[in-house]
């Protein structure tokens, strides 16, 4: 066998295994989009759910999703970009920094449903939140803190150094070159990465499953302190929990999940290749 | 720059140290995290003997808290979604780093994404209602809620994360390696073969690393597609079997136990050992990265 009839079998064996990979995608989503699009009418979207959650809509559950995403942004986007900002324009390479990295890595990496049991036994049982929206927030900020600050430090780190230096030379203090200077440059990075950071935070089921969901509330939270209906956790319960659920309630519910998360997705993506083509340095 | 004295005031300082206090926060979460999982979960230790945890049946209305099947079921659907996404995720790294054309690229990319950002109580939803009737169907198994199920959308799960870290140390391979390759006669393939990929070697390690300890963690998924049935896998053919995972059974078992009890200790427990995995599986990963740098900077120097 020769090396150009190796290669041009070799890639496409390549080539197929990446049609395969990306094809399932198209495929669910597609799949979704179909089932659940007759489901989805004004009233799926505003009504409340009733008759055991087999008739109705979804609303409480929408709302839900808004108020722990709008939370939970609330809390780990001020806290993640000035993580950030002390990683780029003033920890040293040193130690203590080492460690910082080290934190944010594994932060990263613990299981979300571990995410859920820290949640409930720091915020539910020790600070005594109960299962609550507050909880929730709190649970999936700590969660979602490490893809801002590693987009927002990255963001941060693209700006050019001159930058720094000329508004240092025309007598800016540090945190006003920071201010006026590096944050507007690295902004658009830094929205990209809260975006993508706030909607895994909208997707996830686990962390909330003891610190903020509830099973069925036909009505909103009236306070922080309230329990909360939410987007993923419904479709679990209406999935595994309910018998003789209807199929079109439970893959429009999917159908709406999925909206709302990916309509994040492409936000987050075409703010960052504007911000690409924008670019003057 | 040297932070001067001068021209500072002291809004400047507080807004200083609240950043610096916003960066250690990182370590306080990690080390809040520990502490409240040692917390709930170390009573365990007094209350169950070692013996018992490291017994093979999970039984826990007899008081039967043996962590075994859940520790096998969490390594076997994990070992299957490895088989399944190191050669594809890799696949399409190397597709879309060396051999797709560009407008084949901007589709990939962000398609991949997508995959990464798809809930996965969605993919769970779907595994149960269209996956498991293929795999019933296909494997003629009694059921279609096995690891196996688990693994395929597990993979699915893992493949975003392998494929991007992955595509990222391919790009960052030095365009004159390839060049120098090409140069002496080495058909393209040879070229990513040969150099390239061994030249991102760590970063594919990273990939790998990482993808894998996605899928250790994943929750929702697993719950709902793998049948749930805490039995030790101990032959083979234990992929195509329900089996049980330490993720799922904690999103499974803790709304129903009385805060305070055994039960409820135990399953902090399992929270201890997901953590100190995840713990181990990223600090080699980044100490695989760290490595790399090293080297990187040697062969500059």
């Amino acid at each position: 066998m020769t090396r150009q009839l190796t290669q041009r079998l070799v890639f496409a064996l390549i080539t197929l295994a990446a049609i395969a990979t990306v094809t399932p995608i198209v495929l669910v989503v597609g799949y979704i989009a179909y089932l659940g699009l007759p489901a989805i009418s004004l009233g799926f979207l505003s009504e409340m759910p009733h008759d055991g959650m087999r008739a109705g809509g979804i609303w409480p559950a929408i709302v839900g999703t808004l108020y722990l995403t709008f939370g939970t942004g609330l809390i780990a986007v001020p806290l993640g970009v000035a993580a950030a900002i002390y990683l780029s324009e003033y920890a040293k390479d040193n130690r203590l920094t080492r460690s910082i990295r080290i934190a944010i890595i594994n932060l990263a990496g613990i299981p979300s449903v571990v995410y859920g049991l820290f949640g409930l036994g720091l915020f539910v049982l020790f600070l005594k939140f109960g299962t609550s929206l507050v909880a929730g927030c709190l649970t999936l900020s700590i969660m979602t803190l490490p893809v801002i600050i590693s987009t927002a430090e990255e963001a941060l780190r693209a700006v050019p150094q001159s930058f720094r230096v000329v508004s240092r030379s025309l007598g800016g203090t540090k945190w006003q070159t920071i201010w006026r200077v590096v944050l507007p440059q690295a902004l658009p990075g830094i929205l990209t990465g809260v975006i993508l950071g706030l909607e895994r935070a909208a997707g996830e089921t686990a962390p909330i499953l003891f610190t903020a969901a509830a099973f069925f509330l036909p009505r909103l939270p009236d306070s922080i302190f309230d329990a909360t209906m939410a987007l993923p956790y419904h479709l679990f319960v209406i999935s595994t929990q309910v018998p003789g659920m209807p199929i079109q309630i439970q893959y429009g519910t999917a159908l709406v999940l999925l909206v709302f998360v990916l309509s994040m997705n492409v936000v987050a993506t075409v703010i960052r290749s504007r911000a690409r083509a924008r670019r003057q340095w | 720059m040297q932070p001067t004295n001068q021209n500072r005031n002291l809004p400047e300082l507080i807004i200083e140290s609240l950043i610096r206090a916003a960066g250690y926060s990182a370590i306080l979460f990690v080390a809040l995290i520990l502490f409240f999982l040692l917390r709930e979960g170390a009573p365990a230790f007094a209350e169950v003997p070692l013996g018992d945890l490291l017994a093979v049946r999970w039984y826990p209305i007899e008081s039967l808290f043996g962590l075994l099947p859940l520790i096998g079921g969490s390594l076997i659907v994990t070992l299957g979604a490895a088989l399944i996404a190191v050669p594809f995720g890799l696949a399409t790294a190397i597709f879309i780093a060396e051999i797709a054309p560009r407008w084949a690229r901007e589709i990939l990319k962000p398609l991949v994404e997508v995959l990464g950002g798809l809930p996965s109580v969605v993919l769970g939803f779907l595994g149960m209602l269209v996956l498991a009737p293929i795999v019933r169907l296909t494997l003629n198994t009694p059921t279609g809620l096995t690891a196996f199920t688990g693994s395929l959308l597990l993979a699915g799960m893992a493949i975003p994360t392998l494929v991007s870290v992955a595509e990222d140390a391919l790009d960052a391979v030095p365009k004159s390696y390839r060049d120098a390759a090409l140069a002496l006669g080495a058909t393209r393939w040879q070229t990513i073969w040969r150099v390239t990929v061994p030249a991102a070697r760590s970063g594919v390690l990273t990939a790998v690393m990482l993808g894998i300890g996605r899928a250790i963690g994943e929750t929702m998924t697993v719950m709902m597609v793998t049948g749930n049935a805490a039995r030790m896998p101990t032959a083979l053919n234990s992929l195509f079997l329900p089996v049980r995972t330490m993720t799922a059974t904690i999103a499974a078992e803790m709304g129903e136990v009385a805060n305070g009890s055994v039960h409820y200790h135990i399953l902090f427990t399992i929270g201890i050992v997901l953590f100190l995995i995840s713990f181990a599986v990223n600090l080699a990963a980044s100490a695989v990265v760290f490595q790399q740098r090293k080297r990187a900077e040697r062969l500059l120097s």
